[in-house]
């Protein structure tokens, strides 16, 4: 089985933390500072990087987000693990 | 005195098993006060012991079990003391916690940790102590020390050894990264795994099994799978005397109590 593409990767990202954060999907893009866009802290990253691991079945460890701000640069790293 | 509400923790026997609940904001950081109150449990353990057959360790903070040792607490103790007196300070709070752990961990009755969130640093080093550890699928684990310039101080790395494979120690050590749930499960570390929320409940079911069999059995049993490294237990409190006295332990201290944002618990 091929691994998703990171377009899709993003998509599953974005769907994941509008869902979970309560923010409409609209109101999220790629590039979104997601520490400002879904008003979290480091201890709610460490909640949102758990559900991340979970939903791609992955394992993903969390110095690999260190100064990890935006979704696109996040899919990548998650799109590495794939 | 069976039943106890303190200002860090408290606990009460619920259905012959001890409940210790640890409530002190904002994520159960262990400092004196903590301390005085577990060493508070401890002097009780025996008395309660003969009315119980298990004992319950769980957190009602919602971020998380434990986030470990008060870190504030211990920079500014290096900040008012001179030097020496810091130092022995550090040395007198790391035996009285050893103490504490190792009467939890050699505990006439099954011992199981239920954890959610943070369980970090100290407060996975708590939950180490225990016979069996039940996670919330959210639970993280980590031993955040090296971060600092320290290792582990209470009791983690001997015990972590006693558990699992060198391999699995190390990457959790030296990269000081958190490990999630299934991870912890699959390297042996976490026996059952909760729903969200749900860890406290799965750990009565199974304090209910245990009180099924003979008491002296059970004993006997986790004596002889469960041996304490008291050896490596008393090295880990030099080598954390000897790292603490350095410079660069003071500013990583610093750095941590200084920044303002929400609380560092990524690397």
């Amino acid at each position: 089985m091929s691994a998703p593409t990171i377009d899709h990767t993003l998509d599953e990202i974005l769907n994941l933390a509008a869902a979970h954060f309560k923010v409409p999907r609209e109101k999220l893009t790629p590039d979104d500072d997601f520490f400002k866009t879904l008003g979290i802290d480091s201890l709610q990253a460490l909640d949102l990087l758990t559900r991340l691991e979970q939903h791609f079945h992955i394992e993903l460890p969390d110095y690999e987000l260190q100064g990890v701000s935006d979704f696109r640069t996040l899919a990548n790293r998650i799109q590495s693990r794939l | 005195m069976k039943d106890y509400k303190g200002q860090t923790l408290s606990w009460q026997i619920v259905n012959g098993a001890i409940e210790l609940a640890l409530h002190r904001d904002p994520c159960n950081e262990i400092g004196s006060l903590t301390l005085d109150e577990l060493e508070k449990f401890a002097a009780t353990l025996p008395v309660l012991a003969n009315e119980s057959h298990a004992l319950i360790v769980y957190s009602t903070r919602k971020a998380g079990f434990s986030a470990g040792a008060d870190l504030r607490e211990l920079f500014e103790r290096g900040q008012k003391m001179e030097k020496t007196a810091a130092l022995r300070g550090v040395r007198d709070f790391l035996e009285r916690i050893h103490a504490v752990m190792n009467t939890l961990d050699a505990a006439p009755l099954t011992t199981i940790a239920a954890v959610h969130g943070v369980t970090f640093g100290g407060g996975f080093e708590l939950a180490l102590v225990c016979d069996i550890i039940i996670a919330d699928r959210m639970a993280r684990f980590c031993f955040p020390e090296l971060r600092l310039g320290l290792i582990p101080g209470f009791g983690g790395i001997p015990r972590l050894k006693r558990d699992l494979g060198n391999a699995v120690v190390r990457d959790l050590l030296l990269t000081g990264r958190s490990f999630n749930v299934m991870k912890a499960q699959q390297v042996g570390l976490v026996s059952q795994i909760a729903a969200e929320g749900e860890a406290l409940r799965v750990a009565r079911a199974t304090a209910s099994q245990v009180g099924k069999f003979d008491r002296r059995t059970s004993s006997a049993a986790k004596a002889f799978v469960k041996p304490i490294p008291y050896d490596e237990l008393k090295r880990e409190i030099d080598i954390f005397c000897d790292l603490y006295s350095r410079p660069a332990v003071e500013e990583g201290l610093r750095a941590f109590v200084e920044n303002e944002s929400a609380q560092p618990y990524l690397p």
